[in-house]
Parts: C-alpha cells; structure tokens; sequence
C-alpha cells in the first residue's frame, strides 16, 4: 500500500517478486527485491520472513534484521543440531543497523549503543514489519543465496542517502560512532567483510569447504517472533507457511538460551553465547580445531571447553595466563581476556568486530567465576 | 548492567571499545591496489597466478585464498613487500585454505596476527618468502611467521622469518614436511615442528633466537607427532630473551637453547654445526618441564617422554655457560663453578617409570647420543634437580635411522 506520490517510484517496485539469481552477482541489494527500501521503510516482500536468534553474535552493538525467502512449493528440512536442509533457491538475508541515538539529528557516524529494538519496527504494510528508515542507519545487507553450486555470500554496503545498498565484494571499512544513552560517544571502525571473510564464519567444516548458514538452526530459532499476524514460535510459524518440514513439535525441539534473560540460568546462558560467537570456527570440524578447543553447546564442559587447557597457538593471545578457563577465576582465564581485547591478533572471535562486548564479556566472566574445579599441577 | 558499571568495566580493559582514534587510512593508490588484489584473490581459481609487483604495498585488511590451484608470485623477498602494519581486519597478513597452493618471492610484513597461516592444505609450496616485524623482537608482534597447519606435503624453503613473539617457521599438526635452507632470526623459536609426523629440518640456520629449532609435542590435539629428522642446520647463538606473552607454547623455552625435543619421539639428530646457546646446545624434555601440565587439562592418553632420540655427528662448541632462569643458574654454578658450561646436551630427566627394564627405557624407545665426546646432564627435573649427573655411558646406543621424508612436488 503506497501512502504518498513521492513514494511512488519506490512503490512500483514492491509489485515484483523475490527475484533468485540462480548465477551472478547483482550489483545492487534492491536486485534480489527481499529487503528494500521503499521510502518509508526498510520493507520485506511478500514471502520474505523475519527471524530472531535466542542469543545473537555480537557485530559491534549492531542489530540484525534477519529474514528468509524459499522458491514458492519448496520447503526445507528439519535438523535437531545442524542447519536445516534448505532447497536451492533459498535466500537469507541480514542486515546490520543501528537505532539512531535519541534526540540526535542522523548524521554519517552516530549511532546508538543499544539494546531497545523499540523504535526501529517499520509500519505495518502488507508483508512483516522491516524497519522505519526514519529511525535507523542502516550499514550493510548480507546476501546467503543457496544455488546449484552451494551457498554463497554477498555483502551489500548502504549509500548515504540510506535508499540503496551495492554489492562490495571486497569489503568496507567505515568510522562510526557509538553514541550511549548516557551520550557517552565511543569512536569505532566499522568493517564490512569481504566475500572470503563472510566464509571465515560460513564455512563451518572445513573439510567440505562449503559454506552454510549459521543461525538457522533449531536451537537458535526456537523461540517467539512477533509476527504481523500475532506472536508465535518461529520453528511454527515456519512450519505452517510450509517453509519448514519434519518438525512434529516445537516443544521437542532443542533451545538454547537467551543470554540477556537473567531469568534463566547462567549456564546456558554464558554456553549460548559461546556457542553462537565461538561455535562456528571452534568445533571439531571447523578452522580453529587447530586448537582443540569446542565452544559450540555440545561441547562437555572439561578441557575441550577450555577447563585448564593450555592453549596451542595463541601466542600473545594468552594475555600472559596459563590456562584458556580457570574455574572460578575469570581474571586468570585466557578466555575472557581475549574476549576483552580489541586489538587483531589477540581478541577473539578474529573478525566480525573491532569494539569490545562489555555485557559478553561480564556474562562469561560471571560463568567461570562460580565454575567449580582447580588446574592441578600434580603428576 | 548499569552504565557506571560499564563504565568501570571499560575502564580496567584495556583497549576496551577499540580506541578513539581511527586506524591510519591507506593512500589512494594502495586502496586501489588493495582492492585490486582482493578482488584476485576472491576470483583465483586453479591455475590461476596472482602476481605481486615490486614495491611496498601498504594493506589494511587479512589476504584470504580459498581456491586450490593458485600461485602467488613476486619479483623477491626483498622487492615485493605486503605491508600489514596499519591492519585493521585481520589478524593474519595471508590466510589460505586451499592445497595445491604455491607462493613464492615475497615479503609479508607486521601483520598483526601470524604472517603467513595455510590451514588444512595438500602440497603446499613456500619458497623465498620473507615474513618480517620490522620494529625488532616484540612480544606485541604477531605469533608465527610462516604457519602450515594441518597440512600435508609442506615444502619451505629459501625463506625466513624475523620477530615474531612465538614461533618463526611454526608446522603444526601435519604429515609429510621438507623445511630447508631458511633462515630463523629473532623470533622467540626459531623454526617449530609441532604435533607433526615425518618432517625433515635442514640446510637452515637459526640464530638470535631465544630457542633455534624446536621439535615439540602438545597435549589435547588430535595428532601426536613422530618421526623428525633435524640434520645439517646451522644453530648458533639463539640467546635472545624469551619475549613470548607468559603461558605461549615457547613461554617456557629458555633463551639460549640451541636445539629442544619435548615430548615428540623418533626425533634424529645429526651433523648439525650448533654453537654458542647459553643455556644448552641441545636440550632434550618433557611436557612435565612446562608449566602446563595439570591433570584436568592435559588428555590422559597424550605421552609426555621424548622417546627414541637419537643425536649423533653434530659438532658442538661453546654454550651452556649462562643458562637462563635461576633453576638452571644455580644448578649450573653448583655443579660446574661460575666459569663452568653445562655438557652439550641438557636432558631434564624424566622417564616413564612404568616403560623402565632394569632400570633403562627399552631399547627402541631410548635417548641414544653417539656424539664424539659429547656429554648429557641428567638434570633431575623430577626431583626437584635434587641429584643431577653427568653421564655418557647411559646414553651409549643407536637407533634405526628415519626415512627421509619425499614429497610428491618438491
């Protein structure tokens, strides 16, 4: 529905479908007509759905508007803990903003560092809510396109004017600024992976080389959604849309935890965080088995999770502590010092920020300060 | 979390919030350089050949290949310099996940992570690369040099590695390896094979290092490693101060250590020329001399003894006149006067007690030094070097001798 003349340009556009590229690289994010802006809002089209993760990887304070297209009669395949078996043709999307700080005209840099996703829901239209352009800056759109050949990525940077996202494949770097409520200003780079760092994460065995999703996994998606029809269960809510098939109960399935709900326990909370910031890289087929260390939540919590373990290669990323986790001593746990680091070549995950998360950083140290056990240097 | 506390927080951390200030930004021409050659990076494909012209290329942000099948060419590692000192993605200078990889006549300098890293690749080929940090021995310089990991049918060779804080040519977990005619300077180790099976080291020459050559295995991984030839090298003079961050693998390596074997058996040591480490010419130990080891973070099953050591036709000279660490300090100034040197071979001395036959290891699984008048300390580590003892006639035997190692490439 198009509410101005000014808007109707824009709007015209909306009357195309989901266009999959089955080859190529579209030079432009409004080419595969999933997210666009239309005026007034960063809009989904029609079929496109949003999704929220129980607990997020951390991007430098940004929010993530997530969203899922699948050919009209496909659907994918449950998997209780890896990424669901998604048909060629499928499109995920995810696009990286920030609320614009409260009171402040937009200008190229400030944005706010934020938890409250209050402001940012766009205006009802015909599809799901996307994002009211008036509120936010948006940064860049990731484009996973699964074709014949496997999954592919493509990153998409925003242009000033905030009405076009281009294809950059070799990445972005930008000066933002992360504006507090507190109007405590924190200068940052932004950077904005190119096509191989996208695999860095993506590619989670690296023997197949393959890249895959992350995020859509059982475990990360079960959990509400508000919905324009209502709130429901994503893990539903996309099994009645068809897009999901071999889920018999939402209620069966794996879920991990909100690591912002004080509510539940710190266990699984501090372990979801680790499995979706750690995980991807730090299991036993992924780049980092290298070091023997397993972040993802299947992991036992012993020496594989880090308890005692000396570390293999991280050279001066030990922060001069013996042991990657000491129970009970966040301080002397390599962990969470590297966790803490913003410096390349000590901080940790390696890419994908350039700030410090203060709130994840405060969880994990939290987690290994009641972990209980002693790395005993008896024979 | 209250803002105060945030507050707090950032203000113990350091580098909390990455800086105010912005990374230098590259000038217009190495931007445009730079984008260039991410793009032939992204669009390689086997057979591809990516030249890098002569000149300092100023870059910002890590090199990824993840074709098969790619070459990576320079004019020479004194002429095509990638410089990684303003990096603001990282942390790597070149990270590579292909096989069938070959780079060549280049310089990678001050990345801010490891220098060179090719993870999971199959006939990998390294030959007159320079991977440098330029501002000396830092323990802020990046990690390894030239990293192969996991890798299988590794040749280096004609390249060096200066500065960095762990090791300089660092191969880790991998099969089938040829590393020769390099030169190892000023880094914490010199050249590193670690957790790797049938490796030969020669032709190269370590010095100013804190340790020159390193044949070291680490709990909790999935491959142990074996079987390493260490011959012809030169190592000399490898007593650099150990600048390593504490609880690094080569933390523990005293500077002036001129060959080590921890933990990693079938290990053959011959014909080397190595002089002048402080500590010891040839140091020969077990995990259980780290600081590392404890029962809950160490895998029951990793075997901490170096066994089958066998060290013969080396020509030693001068060394282990100033060990490093006061332990060995005043062990040495107790049993050899302040003028005195420790013998040739340090050996810490522990055993498996639970391998012992009549008191010795069984013979396939013993240190045997033939090394003309070369003598070995056993230093006592399990008791504290309560009763160290210099001895020759314990370590009198021979060992069958290594295959050397072929690669289908090199």
């Amino acid at each position: 529905m198009c509410a101005g003349a000014l808007a109707l340009a824009a709007c015209s556009r909306t009357a195309q479908p989901v266009h999959f590229f089955a080859e190529g690289r579209p030079a432009k994010l409004s080419d595969w007509q999933v997210v666009y802006a239309d005026g007034r809002n960063l809009a989904l089209n029609e079929g496109v759905v949003p999704y929220d993760l129980n607990t997020p990887l951390f991007s430098d304070y940004a929010h993530k508007l997530r969203t899922i297209w699948l050919p009209h009669g496909t659907s994918a395949k449950y998997n209780a803990d890896g990424s669901f078996d998604f048909p060629v043709g499928t499109i995920i999307s995810k696009t990286f903003y920030y609320p614009l700080p409260k009171g402040a005209a937009r200008d190229s840099k400030a944005v706010a560092r934020t938890y409250d996703q209050s402001t940012e829901f766009g205006d009802k239209t015909e599809g799901e809510r996307g994002l009211k352009l008036a509120n936010v800056h948006l940064v860049e759109t990731r484009i996973l396109v699964h074709r014949e050949g496997g999954w592919e990525a493509l990153p998409y940077v925003w242009n000033a004017a905030q009405t076009e996202a281009v294809l950059a494949r070799t990445g972005d770097a930008m000066p933002l600024e992360l504006v507090s409520d507190d109007g405590a200003k924190q200068a940052f780079t932004y950077v904005v992976p190119n096509q191989n760092q996208c695999a860095g994460c993506h590619v989670v065995d690296l023997k197949t080389k393959q890249i895959a999703p992350i995020g859509t996994k059982a475990r990360h998606l079960n959990r509400e959604y508000p919905y324009v029809s209502g709130s429901e269960n994503q893990l539903l809510h996309l099994t009645k849309l068809g897009y999901l098939t071999g889920l018999a109960d939402p209620a069966s399935a794996p879920k991990n935890a909100d690591w912002r709900d004080a509510a539940q326990p710190l266990d699984a909370r501090a372990r979801a965080y680790l499995d979706i910031n750690c995980g991807h890289c730090h299991n036993a087929k992924g780049p980092a088995n290298t070091t023997a260390l397993d972040l993802t939540i299947f992991a036992a919590a012993n020496r594989y999770l880090g308890v005692c373990k000396p570390p293999v290669a991280a050279g001066r990323g030990t922060g001069d502590h013996f042991f990657d986790i000491v129970p009970g001593n966040p301080q002397d746990s390599i962990l969470p010092y590297r966790m803490r680091s913003s410096e390349s070549g000590v901080m940790m995950p390696e890419q994908g920020r350039t700030t410090t998360h203060v709130e994840g950083v405060a969880l994990i140290e939290e987690w290994i300060s009641v972990l209980r056990g002693t790395c005993d240097t008896a024979t | 979390m209250g803002k105060v506390a945030i507050a707090v927080l950032c203000a113990l951390a350091a580098g909390c919030g990455g800086g105010g200030t912005a990374p230098q930004a590259l000038s217009a021409d190495d931007a445009a350089y730079q984008q260039k050659l991410q793009e032939q990076f992204l669009d390689a494909k086997p057979g591809s050949i990516i030249e890098i012209p002569a000149g300092r290329h100023a870059l910002d942000r890590v090199l990824t290949l993840r074709a098969n099948g790619v070459t990576i060419r320079g004019a020479g590692s004194d002429k095509s310099i990638l410089s990684f000192k303003n990096e603001i993605s990282g942390p790597e200078g070149m990270l590579v996940y292909a096989s069938d990889f070959t780079i060549e006549h280049l310089a990678i300098e001050d990345s801010k992570g490891d220098g060179l890293k090719v993870n999971d690749g199959e006939n990998v080929t390294i030959r007159d690369v320079r991977v440098e940090w330029t501002g000396g021995p830092k323990t802020t310089n990046g990690a390894y040099g030239i990293y192969p990991v996991k890798s299988k049918n590794v040749l280096i060779e004609d390249s060096a590695s200066i500065g960095a804080s762990d090791a300089g040519i660092y191969v880790g977990q991998s099969q089938n390896v040829i590393v020769r005619r390099n030169h190892a300077e000023k880094n914490v180790a010199g050249i590193e094979i670690e957790n790797t099976i049938n490796a030969d080291v020669y032709e190269n020459t370590a010095t100013g290092n804190t340790g020159g050559i390193l044949v070291f295995n680490m709990p909790n991984l999935a491959q142990p490693g074996q079987s390493t030839r260490v011959f012809n090298n030169k190592s000399f003079e490898n007593n650099l101060a150990n600048f390593a961050a504490k609880g690094a693998a080569v933390a523990s390596v005293p500077a002036g250590s001129g060959v080590v074997v921890n933990s990693n058996p079938k290990v053959e040591i011959f014909d080397n020329d190595i002089a002048g480490n402080h500590t010891a010419n040839l140091i020969i130990s077990s995990y259980f001399s780290t600081n590392y080891y404890n029962t809950a973070g160490v895998d029951p099953k990793y075997d901490p003894y170096p066994r089958a050591i066998f060290v013969y036709g080396n020509r030693f000279k001068g060394g282990g006149d100033s060990p490093d660490g006061l332990e060995l300090k005043t062990l040495k100034t107790a049993m050899f006067g302040i003028n005195g040197h420790f013998p040739d071979v340090l050996w810490d001395g522990y055993v498996d007690t639970k391998s012992l036959v009549n008191g010795m290891p069984p013979p396939a699984e013993r240190i045997c030094v033939q090394n003309g008048d070369a003598e070995v300390l056993n230093a006592d580590g399990p008791n504290k070097y309560k009763n160290p003892k210099v001895d020759k006639a314990s370590f009198q035997c021979e060992l069958p001798k290594l295959a050397a190692v072929e690669l289908p490439h090199s």
